[in-house]
């Protein structure tokens, strides 16, 4: 497995963890504090040799060694952070006034407490280690015992100053570049990959409409009208209805094919006609109740509808319903989509990659996917998207 | 019977040309997008308007649009869109132009039939309503209240009548009197809550009933 972060690596098996580099990186990381520990000190020192001059002098002199500790601390921060956290933080502009908090809380707080937490740590387990040394008068057996209680201890040290160096770099992290800034750039990048598979679909609908099936409606035409020149009942009359039958069938069989790779109603009439089209052709009957106002942003338009296209094909391939019903709200700027049967329930999302598919989907557009489908039924699914 | 055409594809276009003239219409017109069409039907004031949903500009509803603008400003004059999707709120708003007489609403596979989709352009013309069977299958599907009212024999009517068939057609059609098409035709207006009063397009009102949803 793969550990970027100090609390990842906790989660490996002790033994794996205790041989890797992770505790020394966190006990060095709680160290590098010693850092801004001597720029505080500087700092008082500035301000207390400024005050043997005058009392207005020492304030300056001390605020001007805050703000150059503040300047520094935060690349400094940002570049300890290597030590218990991979993951490179995104340059972030705008960070001024967090980078400064950061500054000025390391300066006052965090690096005392990062290096008493590390004193205490490996001290305490020490000290009971090095007991039959330093306290020459103890009985031997007590003085043994210890050494084996601090030597035991040492893991746990291992253990707590990991997790006090992760949770601190995570701190750091979440201040320096908070998680939507690093989460945005991925969801980005994913929604640009649907739009241009998005875009993909329409120009092959596009293509296919144009072409393919323009030319069989004129080869059907052109058969039909070549049928009605025949002598009815002989044999090329036959070939050519024959003919004519395959071009139709090939002309339903695409009209399903296009339908498919892209809805033409929904980029013309909006979410609530679409859902109607493909419920119309659900082989079980679907109750449709889609009140939203207007169009919706396309992106939502498409994920919704794409998960009720897909809920429909599950709920006619696999729920044994009777009935279904789809509804459609506009609740606190949320479209929420449910849709719903009285079959036999037990869908369940760790199988097949329908469901991860519709989830997936969802995450693009920032929405969630909730599924209630206990065995017995009834089966329903709900997805929600901002909007 | 005076004809304009609007179709993007040239081929198609020349076909339904060719095959309509062979049964004896004239093409006064025949047109590639939307603004060209709403123009040939102001020069020409044709009859009967064929035409295709997608078209350009933008490859989206032109047609259809242009279709409902055209009904709105001529009740009178036919039109038969067609598509190459069943699309139920494409045909309930054309069939709610100008009441739903004299407008049609077809799959452009039916064009194959050529006896049948000329037989369903003179409908139209002649006051008609013509849906494709394809969309009263979907709607059929779906139960909504008023249909589940409806035997299944009577939604098979109500069917037949959506695609704009007479009564003595859909006897053939099932085998049956055209006496018990008429009391299954009343059963249905009955069922719809269809007054009497409204008997001339009661038939289009039953059809809307089921498009509105």
């Amino acid at each position: 497995m793969l550990n970027r972060t100090a609390l990842e690596a906790l989660t490996r098996h002790p033994l794996p963890f205790l041989a890797s580099a992770w505790p020394w990186r966190g006990a060095a990381y709680l160290a590098a504090s010693a850092v801004p520990g001597v720029a505080a000190g500087l700092a008082v020192a500035a301000a207390a040799s400024g005050t043997l001059v005058s009392p207005a002098l020492g304030v300056v002199a001390g605020l001007a060694a805050l703000a150059l500790a503040c300047l520094l601390i935060a690349p400094y921060e940002r570049l300890r952070l290597r030590l218990v956290d991979v993951v490179p933080v995104p340059g972030a502009p705008h960070r001024r006034w967090r980078e400064a908090g950061l500054a000025v809380m390391t300066l006052l707080v965090l690096w005392w407490i990062d290096l008493i937490m590390l004193a205490f740590t490996i001290g305490g387990p020490l000290v009971l280690a090095l007991s039959p040394v330093l306290q020459g008068e103890l009985a031997p057996i007590v003085g043994v015992a210890s050494t084996v209680a601090g030597l035991l201890l040492l893991p746990v040290a291992a253990y707590t100053i990991t997790a006090w160096a992760g949770a601190r770099g995570a701190m750091a992290r979440a201040i320096l570049a908070p998680a939507q800034s690093e989460l945005t750039e991925v969801l980005r990048s994913r929604a640009r990959l649907v739009d241009a598979f998005e875009m993909e679909r329409r120009r092959i609908e596009r293509d296919l409409h144009d072409g393919a099936q323009q030319r069989l409606v004129s080869l059907s035409m052109s058969l039909g009208i070549a049928g009605l020149d025949l002598p009815e009942g002989s044999e090329a009359a036959r070939l050519i209805r024959l003919a004519h039958d395959e071009a139709k069938q090939a002309l339903a069989e695409l009209r399903e094919l296009i339908r498919g790779v892209h809805s033409q109603v929904l980029t013309d009439r909006g979410l609530a006609a679409a859902v109607q089209d493909v419920a119309g052709r659900s082989p079980v009957p679907v109750d449709v109740d889609v009140d939203v106002p207007g169009r919706l942003p396309a992106p939502v338009e498409v994920t919704a509808y794409y998960v009720v296209s897909e809920a429909l094909a599950n709920l006619a391939k696999h729920s044994g319903a009777t009935r279904g019903a789809v509804t459609g709200r506009i609740e606190r700027g949320t479209l929420v989509v449910e849709v719903r049967d009285d079959g036999v329930g037990g869908a369940d999302p760790g199988r097949g990659t329908g469901l991860t598919g519709l989830a997936d989907r969802l995450a693009v557009v920032e929405g969630r996917l909730s599924l209630s489908s206990p065995p017995g039924g009834p089966t329903r699914l709900r997805a929600e998207i901002p909007c | 019977m005076r004809v304009v055409i609007a179709e993007d594809a040239v081929l198609l276009r020349e076909g339904l040309a060719g095959l309509l003239e062979r049964f004896g219409h004239t093409v006064v017109a025949s047109v590639g997008d939307a603004p060209a069409l709403v123009e040939a039907v102001a020069e020409h004031r044709p009859e009967a308007v064929v035409t295709d949903v997608r078209m350009p500009p933008g490859f989206a509803d032109e047609g259809l649009r242009a279709a409902v603008e055209l009904r709105a400003r001529d009740p009178e004059l036919a039109v038969l869109v067609l598509s190459q999707y069943v699309e139920q709120t494409y045909a309930a708003e054309l069939l709610e132009s100008g009441g739903g007489a004299g407008v049609g609403y077809l799959l452009k596979d039916r064009i194959g039939d050529v006896r049948e989709f000329v037989d369903a352009l003179d409908r139209v013309a002649g006051g008609g309503t013509v849906v494709d069977p394809e969309v009263v299958r979907q709607l059929l599907r779906r139960r909504r209240d008023p249909l589940t009212r409806l035997t299944p024999r009577e939604q098979q009517v109500l069917g037949l009548i959506a695609e704009g068939r007479t009564n003595a057609s859909i006897a053939r059609e099932l085998y049956v009197t055209e006496a018990a098409v008429a009391k299954h035709i009343a059963n249905i207006f009955t069922k719809l809550d269809l007054p009497p009063a409204a008997d001339g397009h009661r038939r289009v009102l039953a059809v809307l009933a089921y498009l509105r949803g």
